[in-house]
C-alpha cells in the first residue's frame, strides 16, 4: 500500500510542477473536452507509409486498422462480416466473388463509395508494374469488373479458399492524390494531423455507415522513452498503453485496468541465413537447442506467454502444431555436440540487432545472451532505433540475427509463411530452401482447404527441422488502460480497435 | 589559508581513493558474475549474499555496480586522457606561436565549443556506430576545445613574460621553452579543469548509456543500470539507489579533490 502511496504523491509532485512550468503556456486544454478524448502510446512512429496499401510495419497497420475498411474486415473472434459490401457470394467453382456493395458508404471526404473506387483500389494493390503486387495475393486476380454501381465482381485464376481475409484490404477513393500524406478511407474514425515523431490524431467519422465510435478524438502518442511508461500512465499522459512489459504492469496504480491477452506473433531469433556460419544447419539447430523458452518467459514477463516452435501463433488453431514446440527442447549437450559437428568445438561469436524501442525484445535478447554462454557461443547486443531496423535489417538485410515479433497482417496461413519463399521481397531472412518453396507455392495452388492446410503445415514443420529461426515464444499482452474507459477488445492479429472504447461513468 | 587544513583536498582524496579501489577491484574480482541471470532472486532485496540485492533479471547488482563503474570509468578517463591530449597540443601551439592557423584552429574550436557536448557526441555516435570505444572518441573529440582555451590563455600570458624572453635570448628551441618551461606553469590552472573534465566525463557517460548509447546491454554501466532501472523505482529501489549513490560519491570525490587542488598554497 505504500508503495501506490509514494506513487501518488510522485505523480502529484510531477503534475504540480508541470501545472508550474507549463501553467502560462498551455490553459487549461484538459478542463472539459478530455472526457472525450483518449490518448493512446504508440512504441513507433508512424514512419513507412500512410498509404494503407503501402504501410508494412505492424505498429501503422494496427493504428490504420481505425481508417480504412475493406470489402470485409475481421471481427474480434476472427471472423470476417462485410464491411464496405453489404453482401457476398463466391461461385461453387471457387473462381468468382461477387460484392453488392453497402448503400451509401462515405468517405471521410464526403464522398460515396462508388464501384470505381472499389476496383481503383483492388487494381492498386494487384498492379504488379512495381515489381510484384502490393497485395501478394492478389497476382490471383484475373479482372475485377464492375457489374453495375453497386455491385463488383472479382474473378481469380486459380481458387483460392483464403481469399476472402484478403479482401479486407483497404479501400480508398480512387479521386484521392495524396494517398501517402492524406489517408481517406471509410473507418469510424477520420485522419486529422500528424506531427512526426510526437503524435497522431484521428477524430470519430460521423457519417460511419456502422455503430459510430463512441469516443471524439483519438491521440495516438508516440511513446519517447519506454522505461517511463509507468510514469507516463500515472501522470496522465497517456490514458492507455498496448503491450507494456509484465513489471511494469505490476508498478500501475489501481486507476488502471491491466488487460491480458497475447499478441498473436511469433518472436524468434530471427537468422539472416546468408551470414556465416549460420548458413550451417547444424550451428542453428544448436542454438535452438540452448534456448530454453520458459527461462525467457520467466525472465521477460513473469512467466507468462506461450511457447512456439515455428512460425505460427498459438491463437491460430488451424494451423499451429504443438508438437513442433518439443522439436528442440532444451538440451545444452546437444547443442555443444552439434557446434563441434558443425566445426565450432569452441564456439564462434554474432551479433544480435535490436530495436531498442521494444522492450520485451531488449530483455529476451539479454536473457539469450546468458543462454548462448552456456554452450561458449558469444553473443553481442546492439541496439538500433526502429527506423534504422527498418532499414538496415528489414530491407537492406545488413545483419546477423535480430530479436523481434512476426504477425499475420491478414488472418492467413499466407501471410505468416509467404516470406520465407526464396524469392519474397519480405524474406529479410535470405531463407532459400527448395523443399520449402514447393509445399508453399502446393499451398497456394491447392483449391481444397484439407489440402490447402496439410501444405502449410508441411511448410511449418520444415522450418522447425532446418531450425530457419531461433522460435521463442508469442508475448504476452498487457494492455493498460485508465478505468475512466470500457469496452477494450482484444483481436486475433494485430489491431487497436478504438471504436470499440467508450467512457465508464 | 596557510595554516588551515585543506579539507576538501583530505576528503575528496580519501572519497576519490575510496572509490578507484572499489572500480579497480570490479575489474579483477566480483563476488558474482554479473551477467549471470537467476529468476529466483528477481527483485530480491538485500541480503548477506547480495549486499545490494538483485536487479530484474536476478543479476547481483553490487557485481554490476562494480563492473558498472569501472566501465563509466574507462571511458570517463579515456575521453579525459584525449581531451587533455589533443587540448593541450593544440592550445599550446596556437597560444605560442599564434598567426592565421592559430585564428582557424580557434575559430573551429568556437564552433565545436558552441554545441551542446552531449548533442555533439550524438552527432559522432550516428556517425561512426554505438558502442564503447565510438563514445569515447566522441566525447574526446567534444572535450577537445575546452582544454585548448584554457591551455592557449595560460600560453599567452606566460609568452610575454621576462623569463621566457630570456630564454628565448639563450638559444633554447621553441620545442623546449613550450613544454619544459611553460607547460609546467600551466598545471595549476589545467589540473583542476581536468578534475573537472573528468566529473563531466563521468556524467556524459551516464547521460550517453541513459539514452541507449554507448555501453551496450547487457554490459553493466552506471547509465545503463539507472535507465534500466527506471521502470522498477517503486518495486526496487535498490535498483537506482546503488548505481545512484556510486555515481553521487564518484562526481563528489572528484569535485572536493578539484576544489581541494585549486585551494592548494
Amino acid at each position: 500500500m505504500k508503495r501506490k502511496e509514494a506513487v501518488r504523491f510522485f505523480s502529484a509532485m510531477v503534475l504540480i510542477s508541470l501545472t508550474i512550468a507549463l501553467g502560462g503556456c498551455s490553459g487549461d486544454k484538459q478542463g472539459d473536452v478530455s472526457s472525450s478524448v483518449i490518448t493512446v502510446g504508440l512504441p513507433q512512429d508512424i514512419e513507412d507509409s500512410l498509404d494503407p496499401h503501402k504501410a508494412v510495419a505492424a505498429g501503422t497497420r494496427e493504428v490504420l486498422f481505425n481508417l480504412f475498411e475493406g470489402l470485409v474486415k475481421p471481427t474480434s473472434d476472427g471472423d470476417y462480416i462485410p464491411a464496405i459490401a453489404s453482401d457476398f457470394t463466391i461461385a461453387e467453382n471457387g473462381l468468382v466473388y461477387t460484392f453488392a456493395l453497402r448503400e451509401n458508404v462515405k468517405f471521410h471526404d464526403g464522398s460515396t463509395v462508388s464501384a470505381e473506387d472499389v476496383k481503383f483500389s483492388l487494381d492498386k494493390c494487384a498492379d504488379t508494374s512495381s515489381g510484384g503486387p502490393l497485395v501478394a495475393a492478389f497476382a490471383n486476380i484475373s479482372e475485377v469488373l464492375i457489374l453495375d454501381e453497386k455491385t463488383i465482381e472479382i474473378h481469380l485464376i486459380e481458387p483460392d479458399t483464403e481469399f476472402l481475409a484478403v479482401l479486407t484490404t483497404a479501400i480508398i477513393p480512387a479521386s484521392n492524390p495524396n494517398p501517402e500524406t492524406n489517408p481517406i478511407g471509410t473507418g469510424p474514425y477520420a485522419y486529422e494531423s500528424r506531427s512526426p515523431q510526437e503524435n497522431f490524431i484521428v477524430t470519430r467519422f460521423n457519417d460511419y455507415w456502422g455503430d459510430k465510435a463512441n469516443i471524439e478524438k483519438v491521440i495516438f502518442k508516440i511513446i519517447a522513452n519506454i522505461d517511463t511508461i509507468v510514469m507516463d500512465l500515472e501522470g496522465g499522459s497517456f490514458d492507455m498503453v498496448p503491450r507494456i512489459p509484465k513489471s511494469q504492469a505490476d508498478e500501475l496504480s489501481d486507476s488502471f485496468n491491466i488487460l491480458e491477452g497475447t499478441m498473436n506473433l511469433v518472436q524468434a531469433l530471427y537468422i539472416n541465413h546468408a551470414a556465416p556460419p549460420f548458413d550451417i544447419l547444424e550451428v542453428r539447430q544448436a542454438l535452438s537447442y540452448a534456448v530454453d523458452p520458459f527461462e525467457i518467459m520467466l525472465m521477460v514477463s513473469d512467466g507468462k506467454g506461450a511457447e512456439v516452435g515455428s512460425s505460427m501463433f498459438p491463437a491460430f488453431t488451424k494451423y499451429f502444431i504443438e508438437d513442433l514446440n518439443n522439436f528442440y527442447s532444451f538440451d545444452v549437450e546437444k547443442a555443444k555436440e552439434l557446434l563441434s559437428d558443425a566445426g565450432y568445438p569452441d564456439g564462434f561469436s554474432f551479433t544480435i540487432t535490436v530495436p531498442s524501442n521494444h522492450a520485451q525484445h531488449v530483455d529476451t535478447a539479454q536473457v539469450l545472451v546468458e543462454q548462448f554462454k552456456r554452450i561458449g557461443v558469444t553473443a553481442n547486443i546492439e541496439l538500433i532505433e526502429w527506423e534504422s531496423w527498418l532499414s538496415e535489417v528489414n530491407t537492406d538485410r545488413n545483419y546477423e540475427t535480430t530479436v523481434v515479433g512476426l504477425v499475420a497482417t491478414t488472418l492467413t496461413a499466407r501471410a505468416m509463411l509467404d516470406r520465407f519463399h526464396s524469392e519474397n521481397r519480405r524474406n529479410f531472412n535470405n531463407y532459400s530452401n527448395p523443399e520449402y518453396d514447393v509445399n508453399l507455392e502446393n499451398a497456394l495452388a491447392s483449391a481444397d482447404d484439407l489440402m490447402k492446410t496439410y501444405y502449410y503445415k508441411e511448410c511449418l514443420r520444415i522450418l522447425t527441422e532446418t531450425a530457419a529461426n531461433v522460435y521463442i515464444q508469442d508475448l504476452p499482452d498487457f494492455v493498460a488502460i485508465n478505468k475512466k474507459f470500457g469496452g477494450y477488445e482484444f483481436y486475433p492479429m494485430y489491431i487497436q480497435d478504438m471504436a470499440k472504447l467508450y467512457i465508464v461513468d | 589559508m596557510g595554516n588551515a587544513k585543506n579539507y576538501n583536498l583530505i576528503i575528496g582524496g580519501a572519497i576519490t581513493g575510496i572509490m578507484l579501489l572499489f572500480m579497480l577491484t570490479g575489474f579483477f574480482y566480483t563476488p558474482h558474475d554479473p551477467n549471470i541471470m537467476n529468476a529466483e532472486l528477481k527483485f530480491a532485496g538485500i541480503s548477506f549474499n547480495h549486499p545490494f540485492g538483485n536487479d530484474n533479471f536476478g543479476r547481483d547488482l553490487l557485481s554490476r555496480v562494480m563492473v558498472g563503474s569501472f566501465n563509466t570509468l574507462y571511458v570517463a578517463v579515456l575521453t579525459v586522457l584525449c581531451g587533455t591530449f589533443f587540448g593541450v597540443l593544440i592550445g599550446a601551439l596556437t597560444g605560442y606561436y599564434g598567426g592565421i592557423i592559430d585564428e582557424i584552429l580557434m575559430r573551429i574550436n568556437d564552433t565545436i565549443f558552441a554545441f551542446p557536448s552531449i548533442l555533439l557526441a550524438l552527432v559522432f555516435v550516428s556517425i561512426l556506430g554505438s558502442g564503447r570505444n565510438n563514445v569515447i572518441i566522441a566525447l574526446g573529440i567534444a572535450f577537445i576545445p575546452g582544454f585548448a582555451r584554457i591551455v592557449r590563455s595560460e600560453f599567452l600570458k606566460h609568452k610575454k613574460m621576462d623569463y621566457i624572453v630570456s630564454a628565448h635570448l639563450a638559444g633554447i628551441g621553441d620545442l623546449r621553452i613550450i613544454f619544459r618551461h611553460i607547460l609546467p606553469n600551466a598545471a595549476p590552472v589545467l589540473l583542476p579543469a581536468v578534475m573537472i573534465g573528468f566529473n563531466n566525463a563521468v556524467l556524459a557517460e551516464a547521460g550517453m548509456s541513459f539514452l541507449g548509447i554507448g555501453v551496450q546491454p547487457p554490459d553493466p554501466s552506471l547509465g545503463r543500470m539507472l535507465s534500466e532501472a527506471q521502470s522498477y523505482m517503486f518495486r526496487s529501489p535498490v535498483m537506482v539507489l546503488a548505481p545512484g549513490i556510486v555515481l553521487i560519491l564518484i562526481i563528489l570525490g572528484f569535485s572536493l579533490l578539484s576544489d581541494g587542488l585549486n585551494k592548494r598554497p
